[in-house]
């Protein structure tokens, strides 16, 4: 919060900083060191049926940062400093959005293209993100037969992730499987969403806790799907 | 006596509710109206209010006290600290000069030097009421004519100390002056003594508002109640004014001092709001008692030698005023501004004259007319206010500017970028094409503004936009792109009107007033123009949606879309302007307005925002059975 408001002043892009929903950086007050970072791309977060939820499971943990970009940048006039700081401070990076037009929301793509510097972030000197964890959380609206060979979208989700993907890796991150929830448009209420709401806090905890079998997740088409299997070794121990 | 108070109070503000107003709408000021409520309701018009008046005025110099609390909070001591020059100098000079020249003018006349001098030092001093309330209604205090004007004000009311001791010594018959007469009159004490405890006073002052009031304002702050802070601030005043008289100050100037003291404190706001509607209403009180005090008896039976006396004074003290100006360096306008608002003779006089009576100086027979000269010079000031604005200075506009030539412009200064006008509007836009650095010649009127600019380092040339030749001087023929950014709207046009004849290559960015403005600017050619307020307040309703609960993302797009509908209007109705169907036209796009206003969704006044929405892809079949067909496969 004092990281936003200090900026407020110097800031042309943002013409007030107060007030918002959701503070652009929501971190809970005893956190230690933060470990994993949550970059929401939402543009109307307040009709979401699934991402809206998906966030409250996780926006109560320690060490869990959540950053609105559409909140902290509604003229989509990013802070390089600002993101690139962020991404320092973590060890993990979760994008979580809508799944528009088999990719990102806009705002995502400005920032891939804004704050992914060459000598920064990758090219010469850019290793900046080396050995960092990374992962989409995204919610589809069609169901999940839908994304396979034969499915009308023809591809799964993680084929259609491959820029993602070998951004990761250009950038020497380590990419993991997408953490899917599909047919959010049946989603009407609570009770439709239970399952993916408690595995993605189950993911994120695990995440943050290093519990998690890297190897599995990396291998995985979707998370959502193995949630049990990718965390169950380090759970039971 | 309660039914006489009630009725008395009713008069007043009958009076004051019905001349203000009035006045202010022909442009002649609330205090014209408060002394014309006066005449109205005093002895020689309707005859409400007689005698009592003078118990009234006594209540109601308090409202001059207060006053000048107030200004003294507004002036930090640094900054008092700053004008003593001004009040020291300026003040001192004009009143030893109108003394002077009052003081020959009755010599000549065949009065003795005694009550010569003694008229001149009281002719010397203006009205601090009249002229303050004024200067700040017209919103002229802070200019350099104001700030003098309030030195000379401010030196007045600390010379009637010395001249209140020196009366006794100007008495016509001496022998009255005895010890025994002094100390009925209370003034037994040794100078030495009197010295002290003016020193001590002030140093009280100081003291009070130093240590004393911060405490017991944090005290009644944390017990929360609202009327012991009132309470406590009028104490303050009212306490100091009465130490003041005890000690033979000028309450005003004690409780100025006391103001500046707090100048600096957290409460400053606190006392001012307080302390501002009774200063309101009992300033108001006491123009309407000078009003009811102006003699017209008296007048109208000498006419001619009270008129005369009273042209004569002003017109000496106008001429002295400003000679002073010009001697000290203020520029045109507020020399005349100087001399047109200090020419008035103020209600200290009333004080000093009867004084000037009871120490032997004058006779009554002498005082009478001199009392009815004062009262009138008072009532005629906020005329000559109005002269001033609507005559002198319109003439004075021009010769005003040759006073100071036009900057010879540099001749590397051909830049790609003119600004004509570098105030709140063209300081904006300068920066942030300096911070890219696109050369910009720079052209402003204010003298202040050229200085004050220059000193962080931004070359402003001195002239006037609308000369073609200083257009010429500044290349705006090699230029790109002319910003009009001056704020006064018949200036700007005309700026206009020749950069579109003489240079019509040029691309104008211009600065609007209203919508009127924006349309004439539009109508002459203006590339895009900018309705000076819009974008902040644009930006403030962005804020207001976000505080009320919207997303900052929605926000901003729900208020574009409102933009662009506005702006739209804006351009339609523009092309209506000035046809016989604009009425008709305005209607109808209100009409529109609220018509779209009264949908309870607020999103739909910006019409249906169907981005981002699944409820139709929801509604859709087809995808369904397009997913149901992929299962089966």
């Amino acid at each position: 919060m004092a990281r936003s408001q200090g900026r407020a002043w110097g800031q042309t892009a943002r013409p007030c900083a107060f007030g918002q929903l959701t503070p652009p950086v929501a971190r809970p007050l005893l956190a230690t060191m933060p470990r994993v970072l949550v970059l929401l791309a939402h543009p109307v977060l307040e009709r979401s049926r699934v991402n809206r939820r998906l966030l409250s499971a996780i926006s109560d943990l320690e060490s869990v940062t959540v950053h609105d970009l559409y909140e902290a940048y509604p003229t989509l006039s990013i802070d390089i400093a600002r993101e690139q700081a962020l991404l320092v401070e973590h060890d993990v990076i979760v994008f979580q959005h809508p799944f528009y037009w088999y990719s990102v929301p806009a705002i995502l793509k400005e920032w891939q293209d804004l704050v992914l510097e060459h000598g920064w972030a990758y090219g010469a000197g850019g290793t900046k993100l080396r050995g960092k964890l990374t992962l989409n959380a995204i919610s589809t609206g069609g169901p999940a037969q839908a994304y396979r060979k034969e499915g009308y979208n023809r591809f799964t989700v993680r084929e259609l992730l491959a820029p993602w993907e070998q951004t990761a890796n250009l950038c020497g991150l380590r990419y993991l499987a997408p953490y899917v929830v599909h047919a959010a448009l049946k989603v009407t209420g609570e009770s439709d969403i239970v399952t993916p709401r408690d595995g993605y806090r189950r993911l994120v905890t695990a995440l943050r806790d290093d519990q998690i079998d890297l190897e599995r997740a990396a291998r995985a088409e979707n998370l959502a799907d193995e949630i049990d299997a990718v965390l169950a070794p380090r759970e039971v121990a | 006596m309660t039914d006489s108070v009630l009725a008395m109070a009713f008069v007043y503000l009958l009076a004051a509710v019905i001349c203000v107003p009035v006045a202010k709408r022909l442009g002649l000021g609330a205090v014209l109206g408060y002394l014309v409520a006066g005449v109205l309701i005093g002895p020689w018009v309707l005859g409400f209010v007689g005698h009592e008046h003078h118990s009234v005025g006594h209540f109601a110099e308090f409202g001059v006290v207060m006053m000048l609390f107030l200004v003294g909070l507004e002036l930090r001591p640094a900054l008092l600290w700053q004008m003593r020059k001004p009040i020291f100098g300026l003040g001192g000079a004009q009143v030893v000069g109108t003394a002077v020249v009052v003081g020959a003018a009755a010599l000549a006349l065949g009065v003795h030097w005694k009550p010569a001098l003694a008229v001149g030092l009281i002719f010397a001093c203006s009205s601090t009421a009249i002229v303050l309330s004024t200067l700040a209604e017209r919103g002229l205090l802070k200019t350099q004519g104001g700030q003098a004007s309030f030195a000379v004000l401010l030196f007045q009311d600390i010379a009637v100390i010395p001249i209140l001791a020196v009366f006794p010594l100007l008495a016509m018959v001496p022998a009255v002056l005895s010890p025994d007469a002094a100390a009925a009159a209370g003034d037994s004490r040794p100078g030495w003594q009197t010295g002290l405890m003016l020193f001590g006073a002030v140093a009280g002052v100081i003291a009070i508002g130093r240590f004393i009031v911060r405490p017991v304002f944090q005290f009644l702050a944390a017990v929360k109640v609202r009327e012991s802070f009132t309470a406590a601030a009028l104490l303050i005043v009212v306490g100091i004014a009465l130490l003041m008289q005890q000690v033979g100050l000028s309450p005003a100037l004690g409780t100025f001092l006391a103001g500046v003291v707090l100048a600096d404190s957290e409460y400053r706001h606190e006392l001012e709001t307080d302390i501002e509607p009774f200063k309101g209403l009992l300033l108001g009180l006491f123009f309407i008692s000078i009003g009811a005090q102006i003699d017209f008896g008296l007048i109208a039976s000498e006419p001619a030698m009270i008129g005369g006396m009273v042209l004569a004074t002003m017109t000496g003290k106008l001429v002295v005023l400003w000679s002073l100006g010009r001697v000290f360096g203020l520029d045109r306008p507020s020399r005349w501004l100087l001399a047109f608002s200090l020419a008035q003779i103020g209600e200290f006089a009333f004080v000093l004259l009867q004084f000037g009576m009871t120490e032997r100086v004058f006779t009554a027979e002498f005082t009478a007319p001199l009392v009815a000269a004062v009262a009138l010079s008072m009532g005629i000031t906020p005329l000559l206010f109005v002269v001033l604005e609507r005559v002198v200075l319109p003439r004075l506009a021009d010769p005003g500017r040759e006073a100071r030539p036009h900057d010879e412009i540099a001749t590397d200064a051909e830049t790609p970028v003119v600004i004509a006008g570098y105030g709140r509007f063209g300081q904006m836009v300068g920066r942030i094409l300096r911070a890219n650095r696109i050369p910009l010649t720079i052209l402003d009127l204010d003298p202040e503004m050229v200085e004050l600019v220059g000193k962080i380092g931004v070359k402003v040339y001195y002239g006037d936009a609308s000369r073609v030749d200083l257009l010429h001087a500044a290349g705006c023929e090699h230029a790109k792109l002319f910003v009009l950014a001056v704020d006064d709207k018949e200036e700007a046009t005309k700026i206009v009107e020749n950069v579109r004849h003489h240079f019509p290559h040029l691309t104008i960015l211009a600065r609007a007033r209203d919508r009127q403005h924006y349309w004439e600017l539009r109508k002459l050619g203006c590339a895009q123009v900018f309705r000076e307020t819009f974008g902040s307040a644009y930006e403030a309703g962005i804020a207001a949606l976000i505080k009320v609960g919207f997303r900052s993302y929605t926000a901003h797009r729900l208020a574009k879309r409102w933009r662009d509908h506005e702006e739209q209007t804006l351009e339609e109705l523009g092309k209506h302007w000035g046809t016989k169907d604009y009425f008709a036209r305005a209607r109808m796009a209100m009409e529109e307005a609220e018509r779209l206003m009264r949908h309870e969704d607020p999103t739909v006044y910006v019409e249906r925002d169907a981005a981002w929405d699944n409820e139709s892809l929801r509604a859709d079949r087809k995808v369904d059975a397009a997913a149901i067909d992929a299962e089966r496969s």
